[in-house]
């Protein structure tokens, strides 16, 4: 077993957490999109030490044929991690708890996505968690979510994902591994941000009604911020793919009619 | 009544693109009154209509289309295609041969084979249902078929094809476009058949950038006449000169080009003929495998 111990404290006397954050900060977030080539769509994360990738395949023929939906694609969720993502080893059989989490991220992506632009297809969605530092759940929504958009499959909005706490009394956002473990409650959530309606909410802990309250506002926020960066980086992986020629932008007036009538009149998406 | 965005701004799902009397289309969403982004990709009005050029995304057929697909089975009167993305196609012997034919359709056309066809029919709940009486549509003979993505077709064929014109009358090559992404090629020679795969590539690395068709234009001639001139005196050919070519700036955007997997497959010849075929083009080497095949 790990040597691993309780902090002394969670929040510090002068009201900081273990890693010197405040309670509402955020640990540093990286997010990257297109980072799998065959993946038809991927997005990677790290939040603190927390390190997942997720893949997306389809809208694809869906085996085996018997889960077929008539009326809508399939969204099939694969969230695992790998052996050495924990200190001690992760059995690599599919636990209980994977299985559980990947059908809580399938419900939280579910209700933005149009699957019913594919009947009988599928999309999948493969997660990893490379290193898992807490928050993994929130964490893999993120990616996912991110992951979608890159294979474009049509949604109504990204969706932000983050895990509000409880540790020594008081609230805390974006729980590390040792808050998770040795704090008091957990509640992990996921929103639409523009109209913030609840994907997500899960609670493990015991909270008084204003602490839940008090925390889903906070939660609320912090996923507004992490919408910020989703599409940050979704545009800066696309604005990054035109490629920057120097005649281009010198003829700005050429680039009105030509590219217009260039991409709008190709038959293809003329008549939607 | 207002406008979110720049045209042809890079936009994402959930973002509000135009408020008041305007129509929702492709990429797009309608919620009371206000008009979302779907996808990834280009925003784009025209009139009243918010539209966004998707720029990833899988092949869903559509009535009409010209598709290039792979026979996988051939069930009692009807061949199962594959046309990439999530549908597997079908194919009834009615829509392709002329009547009577034989009880044993494989012999017109078998696994394996490689076909341009139309998408006939194709709805939420059954298809999709191909043909193949329309005018060019035939198996392939030969060639090669080159994968990109299908969000990228409208652009390699052009506004009223303008972009594939482009192409053919500086290569003087057989292609066939499939709105599924796979296109079909011939060339007389393996340098052409190549500045071929690299033009395609090119447009699908760039497609969402402006003046691409006078571009690929461009490189087409550039590069046409060092094939010309190679060819026509070997002496010639100094390596230094096409080196000092490679370096133009075409061929770096090509090398930022996203390396999706690109199946290069060559088509199997030798393939019993079908009987509709239309070549206009290769009749001669019809014939020829037809007398093969007699021999056979």
């Amino acid at each position: 077993m790990s040597p691993e111990t309780k902090p002394d404290f969670l929040i510090s006397p002068e009201g900081l957490r273990v890693d010197g954050r405040r309670p509402d900060e955020m640990r540093p977030i990286e997010l990257k999109v297109g980072v799998l080539k065959q993946a038809d769509g991927s997005a990677s994360i790290r939040q603190g030490k927390t390190y997942i990738i997720a893949g997306v395949y389809g809208p694809r023929e869906l085996h085996p044929r018997h889960l077929t939906l008539n009326d809508r694609a399939y969204l099939r969720v694969e969230y695992r991690m790998a052996t050495f993502s924990v200190p001690d080893r992760k059995r690599p059989a599919p636990s209980r708890r994977e299985k559980e989490i990947s059908m809580v991220i399938a419900n939280a992506l579910k209700p933005v996505l149009f699957l019913e632009d594919f009947p009988k297809a599928v999309v999948d969605i493969f997660i990893q968690v490379i290193q898992a530092d807490g928050g993994t759940r929130c964490a893999a929504i993120n990616a996912a979510s991110l992951a979608l958009a890159d294979a474009g499959i049509p949604m109504r909005s990204l969706i932000p994902a983050v895990a509000v706490g409880k540790a020594d009394g008081k609230l805390l956002v974006d729980l590390g591994d040792e808050e998770d473990k040795y704090g008091e409650g957990d509640v992990p959530m996921a929103i639409i941000p523009q109209t913030e309606e609840i994907t997500l909410l899960q609670q493990d802990g015991s909270f008084t009604r204003e602490e839940l309250m008090e925390a889903m506002q906070m939660g609320i926020n912090s996923c507004k911020y992490l919408h910020e960066l989703q599409k940050e980086a979704l545009r800066r992986e696309y604005v990054k793919k035109t490629p920057d020629n120097g005649d281009d932008d010198d003829e700005d007036d050429g680039f009105e009619d030509d590219m217009e009538t260039d991409l709008g009149e190709a038959e293809l998406m003329e008549d939607e | 009544m207002a406008v979110y965005f720049q045209k042809r701004e890079v936009v994402v799902p959930g973002q509000l693109l135009a408020e008041g009397r305007y129509r929702a289309s492709f990429g797009t969403y309608d919620e009371d009154g206000k008009i979302f982004s779907s996808l990834v990709g280009l925003a784009e009005l025209r009139g009243n209509t918010v539209k966004v050029v998707a720029l990833e995304g899988a092949y869903i057929p559509k009535e009409g289309d010209l598709v290039i697909g792979t026979i996988t089975i051939v069930a009692g009167n009807n061949w199962k295609v594959d046309i990439g993305g999530p549908y597997g196609a079908s194919l009834h012997a009615n829509n392709a041969l002329r009547r009577p034919y034989s009880d044993d359709i494989s012999e017109y056309m078998n696994i394996g084979d490689v076909i341009a066809a139309e998408v006939i029919a194709f709805d939420r709940s059954s298809g999709p249902f191909l043909g193949m009486k329309g005018r060019g549509l035939r198996v392939l003979q030969g060639g090669m078929i080159l994968d990109v993505s299908p969000a990228k077709i409208p652009r390699i064929i052009g506004r009223r094809g303008s972009m594939i014109n482009v192409i053919q009358d500086h290569l003087n090559i057989d292609t066939m476009v499939g709105q599924n992404g796979r296109i079909w090629l011939q060339a007389p020679s393996t340098e052409v058949l190549r500045l071929a795969i690299k033009a395609f590539k090119t447009i699908e690395a760039q497609a969402h950038t402006s003046k691409l068709t006078d571009r690929i234009s461009e490189m087409l001639a550039e590069e046409m006449a060092i094939i010309k001139g190679s060819s026509a005196s070997e002496k010639e050919v100094n390596p230094e000169e096409v080196s000092v070519q490679d370096d133009s700036s075409d061929i770096k955007s090509e090398s930022e080009l996203e390396p999706e997997p690109e199946v290069v497959t060559e088509a199997e010849e030798e393939k019993p003929v079908v009987v509709e075929a239309e070549a206009e083009v290769e009749e001669e080497e019809e014939d020829e495998k037809k007398t093969e095949e007699v021999s056979e």
